[in-house]
């Protein structure tokens, strides 16, 4: 079954299709290549990329039952496209936004002049638990905190593309976004010919340069390491990943020690060597068993001294969190009103928040109908979806949200738009996600594209891989038709 | 380099080396068997091997030919599935300083030795799956010598793989000795075909027909083994590899002095003797001892304490 019989829902936004079955313009190629192809050549093709991903050994692990799973990357063949005169607006979004969240994170370690002129109420950064006292008074090389980000993106069935999540913590995903790739170009060589796709495989090369230029130390080759929670933690794969293509040591919190002068020194065979900047795969709290939980075996103790001390950068900083909080983020486009003076270029999902009595009155009554998020989890975790759950679960949400309301937000569902994806020999449609990679010091920088994150199951909308999400990859194509030059 | 790399390296070194080692002693027991159709067949003696006796009596209580070879297969702490698994574990983590090919040839290691093995047990085909472990890690080793530097990642496998190379040599030696000295003159027609065994289960049949002219013997074969200076799996060829590695590593003195220790021991033994007096088990012992110095002397040198 090929596009032919591609079961189109008009009442859903379609990335590669408009409602009436054509093809979005400049996206041609790909429905071209879907309405003519044979599902025996699909079948072939998905061989091709199983096997590939196979012998590439890409994989993640899913933590089950008290034992680390190993999984293969659920990938499938059909990528989704996206016109490059849109992604150059969302990409400027993208940049505005992170510019004002790292201002903000700025200004909440000094001063919070946002809160005093009130813009943000003082309670939300008081009652955050990403707040982190031991950042007050810090000033980060080009007062960037959050260098590197990866932000969730919906489509809804207006086509309007909304901010779901800024993920600024430890974001994941981008060895994925460079792996499919990798794929795509075994399986579908001439389809990314024709189809113009902008290339993505420079991000480590900019990431790397990013990273060295926050060394505290002005010399030529600064030591960068990466900082990996080890082997069992489910983003292993891209930790080692990212170090192999960067060249830099991949360390796990044993292999560095802070010394007497609070500098960072790694344990080598030949003796220790200072390190510099410390791109850090751990979360704020296993950083350091000295300034936050004791029990952290994953961890340097002395890294916050080292890091107020000046003496190494972390990427991201720590306390970085306070902005990636899902009630921060409903006041993001006021903050790029405050800091930047502009319009902001991306809008977010409307959004409610319980701490709020008359919108946590509205949640309350509309449970059913909506979202509702924790504010501090990530990965899906936690989330109630109003139209799926039973009576009994609403009931225990309503008893949690009037238990600890600041703890709460809302979101009406979003239809998330669809993509063609392979499912047994037909093309059937599938719920999809984006999530573009920014990076910033100095200067900002944009993927070219993302991570699509789609939900293989039939109508469902979590894409998240620890809950069967799969993904695919992602074309940014420019306009083959350059009409109007 | 990090220290926590090198002990990972030299680790995945061991474990590739015991991978290929095992995959062979199977095979050659197998084949063996066939040649010698009325003695009653030691299978046992292969798991004496390994050294992981008790592990396997705590699972079967005979040790027939199917009951061993699923242990050697499948056991969780000390098969060929478990060898390729550590190897690839610590591969995982060290992957970056590998060529690619050598990761891909790790993962198809694994994926061969991942599903149910009980298909593979009957000897109909296990014989084609032995070559094909045998193989892959052939073509590993082939990709970490042929491609990567001659620097400290290089030398750390280097030093695992001989290190586990002398260490499974003096096993093979101990264990035959065990079976083989003891014996009666009524077996001596088998004699030659065991030693062959032996030879075998270590590669070492070509290069000691070439070496030796005179009809195979235990203590000839026992010497060669032993003290061969050139056959890349005798005791003093791997010490002597161990040696020369350790010499590219810095703040290498504490680890020389021990793998020049073991080296010297294997130098002065003088095999006919320690036969006639039954002294080559005490005498194997001590070499195993020496080993297990070097390697805790090369541990402490540069890996994470």
């Amino acid at each position: 079954m090929n596009l032919k019989e591609y079961a189109l829902n008009p009442a859903l936004y379609d990335e590669l299709l408009t409602a009436s079955g054509r093809a979005r313009p400049g996206l041609a190629p790909l429905s071209n290549f879907l309405r003519r192809a044979d599902p025996h050549t699909l079948a072939l093709k998905r061989d091709a990329a199983d096997l590939a991903i196979k012998t590439l050994g890409i994989s993640f692990t899913v933590y089950s039952e008290g034992t680390n799973i190993d999984r293969q990357w659920p990938f499938d063949i059909i990528p989704r496209l996206i016109q490059a005169e849109e992604w150059r607006r969302i990409e400027t979004g993208l940049k505005q936004r992170l510019r004002a969240l790292n201002l903000f994170i700025t200004d909440v370690y000094n001063g919070q002049q946002i809160v005093k002129d009130g813009i943000i109420p003082a309670d939300i950064l008081a009652s955050s638990k990403d707040y982190r006292p031991e950042c007050e008074g810090m000033r980060p090389k080009f007062d960037v905190w959050a260098h590197i980000c990866g932000t969730d993106l919906i489509r809804d069935k207006d086509g309007c593309m909304y901010v779901l999540e800024d993920n600024l913590r430890v974001p994941s995903g981008v060895s994925y976004m460079l792996e499919n790739r990798n794929i795509s170009k075994r399986i579908l060589p001439e389809l990314i010919e024709r189809s113009q796709v902008l290339p993505m495989d420079d991000y480590p090369s900019r990431l790397f340069d990013m990273l060295c230029s926050l060394s505290p130390r002005s010399i030529k080759a600064p030591e960068v390491v990466l900082l990996t929670p080890g082997i069992f933690n489910s983003a292993y794969f891209e930790h080692a990943f990212l170090a192999q293509r960067m060249g830099v040591e991949l360390v796990e919190g044993p292999d560095l020690m802070v010394d007497t002068d609070d500098c960072v020194y790694m344990k080598t065979v030949q003796g220790r060597s200072r390190v510099d900047v410390i791109y850090r795969r751990i979360d704020d709290q296993y950083l350091d068993p000295e300034a936050f939980r004791a029990d952290s075996m994953l961890g340097v103790p002395g890294l916050m001294r080292a890091w107020r001390a000046g003496n190494v950068a972390l990427a991201n900083a720590p306390g970085v969190g306070v902005a990636d909080d899902k009630v921060v983020y409903t006041y993001v486009p006021d903050m790029i009103r405050y800091y930047l003076n502009e319009a902001p270029l991306l809008p977010n999902v409307p959004s409610y928040l319980c701490s709020n009595p008359e919108e946590r009155a509205f949640v309350l009554k509309n449970l059913p109908d909506l979202v509702v998020k924790p504010a501090n989890e990530s990965g899906g975790y936690g989330m109630y979806i109003g139209p799926r759950e039973t009576k009994r679960s609403t009931r225990e949400i309503k008893q949690k949200i009037e238990a600890n309301p600041r703890n709460y937000m809302a979101q009406p569902i979003i239809s998330l738009s669809t993509v063609p994806t392979l499912i047994g020999d037909s093309l059937e449609a599938r719920h999809v996600d984006l999530r573009p990679f920014i990076l910033q010091a100095k200067d900002s920088y944009v993927t070219a594209g993302g991570l699509t994150r789609v939900a293989l199951v039939k109508g469902s909308l979590v894409v998240n891989s620890s809950q069967g999400g799969g993904s695919k990859d992602t074309w940014v194509v420019m306009n083959a038709k350059k009409d109007k030059d | 380099m990090l220290s926590r790399v090198a002990e990972r390296l030299y680790w995945f070194g061991r474990y590739l080396e015991r991978t290929e080692n095992t995959a062979r002693l199977i095979s050659v027991y197998s084949n063996l068997v066939l040649d010698l159709p009325k003695v009653g067949f030691v299978w046992e003696s292969l798991v004496n091997i390994t050294g992981f006796d008790t592990q396997f009596r705590q699972r079967f209580s005979t040790a027939s030919e199917r009951n061993v070879v699923k242990f050697m297969f499948d056991d969780p702490a000390c098969s060929l599935r478990a060898c390729a698994g550590s190897a690839r574990e610590n591969s995982r983590t060290t992957r970056d300083l590998m060529p690619n090919e050598a990761w891909e040839k790790m993962n198809e290691l694994h994926y061969l030795l991942k599903p149910d093995l009980s298909g593979r047990i009957n000897r109909s085909g296990r014989h084609e799956f032995l070559s094909q472990i045998i193989d892959l890690c052939l073509e590993l080793t082939g990709y970490l010598s042929g491609s990567m530097s001659r620097k400290e990642p290089y030398y750390f496998i280097t030093l695992g793989r001989n290190v586990e190379r002398a260490d499974m040599t003096t096993r093979v030696i101990d264990v035959a000795c065990l079976n083989l000295m003891g014996r009666q003159a009524e077996f001596d027609e088998q004699d030659n075909i065991l030693w062959m065994g032996v030879l075998q289960s270590l590669n070492a049949y070509q290069m000691y027909r070439q070496q030796v002219q005179d009809r195979i013997n235990g203590p000839e074969v026992v010497e060669f083994l032993l003290k061969d200076p050139a056959f890349p799996r005798s005791v003093h060829h791997c010490l002597a590899e161990v040696a020369s590695s350790f010499k590219h590593l810095p703040r290498h003195q504490l680890a020389l002095k021990a793998v020049n220790r073991a080296k010297r021991a294997i130098g002065r033994a003088v095999t006919t003797e320690l036969l006639q007096t039954q002294g080559l088990h005490d005498f194997i012992d001590q070499a195993q001892a020496d080993i297990s110095t070097t390697h805790n002397k090369l541990s402490q040198t540069w890996f994470l304490s």
